[in-house]
């Protein structure tokens, strides 16, 4: 009875959560422009996506501002990470407060202001003859700052755990700074600095709020394309777009959750 | 070494500091100062005019329902996932946070289409001969957009903090007499409760912010303190009134952070 009633509720919650997404799936491949009708089955949704230069342009730059915004915060939180590690308590608690403030905070006031700073940034440089552009390098800046606390929090919990006698072994052992570094901490900290890779990386493909208020014209991510593309009405190809994110998504987690595990067994 | 490491965090301050810091000080100049950059309460106080007031609690009301109907439907399927066969555990949790991966947009963009006039729900109800459903530009649409969104950030906390829960603690509890319900409250519940807290959080403060949700669902007629404050930024260009706005909403989200971090210390019920 109990075990019947827990599956009739996972099964409820299970249909909420997938019955807008399987529709998005259906009407992505229906011929008629209206949802009223079903005009039979069409991949043309598809065809005009893949033909409609400025989505193809907004994808390009969302994936080239992941990757970028993803890699350059990692980098930068893995410093950070080490050298919180070091400091004494309160120092770290106060920098780690300061770090967690684009997580906490709400998205629109982190964008509002960011945009604000590059404003101010920008009055600041017109002095020197500079001007600044919001578009490609203001909405990765922003993307770093907001990835940064995912990253430094994936690390962190893996770097308290390394016993730090072994990297003075290896020191003593006449390793260097940085090759001991490399053989000894960092493939124990490196499944935390994967994890926040990816997730920065995921977290800059679906931002869209922060993007909005650092873009500028001219510069679109898949985010606010999609957001003037559904304000300005039906979109078929938006349909077509969901389905093939779905997919991509469904098929990244595949391989980022069913390796490790095979990896695990192997090392067992 | 340790001159090496403090090295090491030079570019990582001067980061926070120039994107993080700064910006906020940003916001407070603005917040209180009017375009000549003279001071001024004025942007403070305009949160007391009508319209933004309505929007304010709107806004408040809004979020607050849509973190009860999470919290109400995320803990029982956090419960059910938790006491799951460990083989398929790490399966069925996914099935519940893939959606989470998918832009959010397109998720909110897929209950328009749901609910419009002329939607998939209304079709379906009217092929089998049942009045119409009209919620779409309503507060409703709105609810229903903020639990849809947010609610895989209420399971996650939750399930997570479940987990952790030692079993023998449940056992001795039902050794000692105790019956599935005080067992529940006793300790099942206060043991996941920073987790509950987290979650509570992380659904609240996008809630109360968005302005993408009652932009799409709410049909631009609704206006929530988002939507008020993104328009001071991009249409009317207002900053000053924008950040005294946002100052005051940031009010909001400290008082819940602060709740946050008096309960959940170690960070034990983050998602991530």
């Amino acid at each position: 009875m109990k075990k019947a009633c827990s599956r009739i509720y996972m099964f409820l919650i299970f249909v909420l959560l997938y019955a807008p997404i399987l529709t998005l799936i259906v009407l992505s491949f229906n011929a008629s422009k209206t949802r009223a009708k079903w005009g039979g089955w069409s991949v043309k949704w598809y065809i005009s996506l893949f033909e409609n230069s400025a989505i193809m342009d907004a994808l390009y730059n969302t994936l080239i501002i992941a990757v970028l915004s993803a890699t350059i915060a990692t980098l930068l939180g893995l410093t950070a990470a080490l050298s919180l590690n070091q400091m004494r308590k309160r120092r770290r608690t106060l920098i780690m407060g300061i770090i967690n403030i684009p997580m906490l905070n709400a998205e629109i006031v982190t964008g509002i202001s960011l945009m604000l700073v590059f404003i101010a940034l920008g009055n600041f440089m017109t002095n020197f003859g500079y001007t600044i552009q919001f578009g490609f390098w203001t909405v990765l800046i922003g993307h770093i700052t907001f990835n940064l606390p995912y990253v430094v929090l994936s690390i962190m919990p893996k770097l308290k755990q390394i016993n730090f006698s072994t990297y003075e072994a290896a020191l003593d052992l006449g390793a260097s700074h940085a090759l001991a570094f490399r053989k000894v901490i960092l493939p124990d900290i490196m499944p935390g600095v994967l994890s926040g890779f990816l997730l920065a990386f995921t977290l800059s493909l679906d931002d869209f709020v922060i993007t909005h208020f650092v873009k500028g014209p001219g510069f679109e991510t898949l985010s606010t394309k999609i957001y003037t593309e559904v304000r300005k009405g039906i979109k078929p190809e938006m349909y077509a777009l969901s389905t093939l994110l779905f997919i991509s998504v469904l098929v990244l987690l595949l391989i980022v959750n069913v390796k490790p595990k095979e990896k695990k067994k192997q090392a067992v | 070494m340790i001159k090496k490491k403090k090295l090491l965090s030079g570019p990582y301050l001067v980061w926070t500091v120039a994107f993080i810091v700064i910006p906020l000080l940003l916001i407070v100049y603005y917040g209180f100062t009017n375009e000549a950059g003279s001071l001024t309460l004025e942007n403070i106080m305009n949160m007391g005019t009508p319209e933004n007031m309505k929007a304010l609690w709107l806004a408040l009301l809004l979020s607050l329902i849509s973190t009860v109907l999470c919290l109400i439907l995320a803990y029982p399927l956090a419960m059910i996932l938790s006491n799951t066969k460990a083989n398929a555990t790490g399966l069925i949790v996914m099935i519940f946070i893939i959606p989470m991966w998918m832009n959010f947009l397109l998720r909110t963009l897929a209950w328009q289409t749901l609910l419009e006039k002329n939607g998939v729900i209304n079709i379906a109800l009217k092929f089998l001969g049942l009045p119409s459903l009209n919620i779409i530009n309503t507060p409703y649409a709105i609810v229903l957009g903020m639990v849809y969104n947010f609610l895989p950030f209420m399971l996650l906390p939750i399930y997570n903090s479940l987990i952790k829960i030692d079993r023998n603690v449940i056992n001795a509890a039902k050794d000692l007499g105790a019956n599935e319900f005080q067992t529940f409250c006793k300790i099942t519940f206060p043991l996941s409760l920073p987790g509950v807290i987290s979650g509570i959080t992380m659904v609240f403060v996008p809630s109360l912010t968005t302005f993408v949700i009652s932009d799409l669902l709410g049909g631009s007629k609704i206006l929530l303190i988002g939507n008020v404050i993104e328009q001071k930024f991009k249409q009317g260009s207002n900053w000053n009134t924008g950040s005294g706005l946002s100052l005051v909403l940031m009010l909001f989200i400290l008082v819940s952070m602060a709740i946050m971090q008096k309960y959940d210390k170690d960070g034990e019920g983050a998602a991530f």
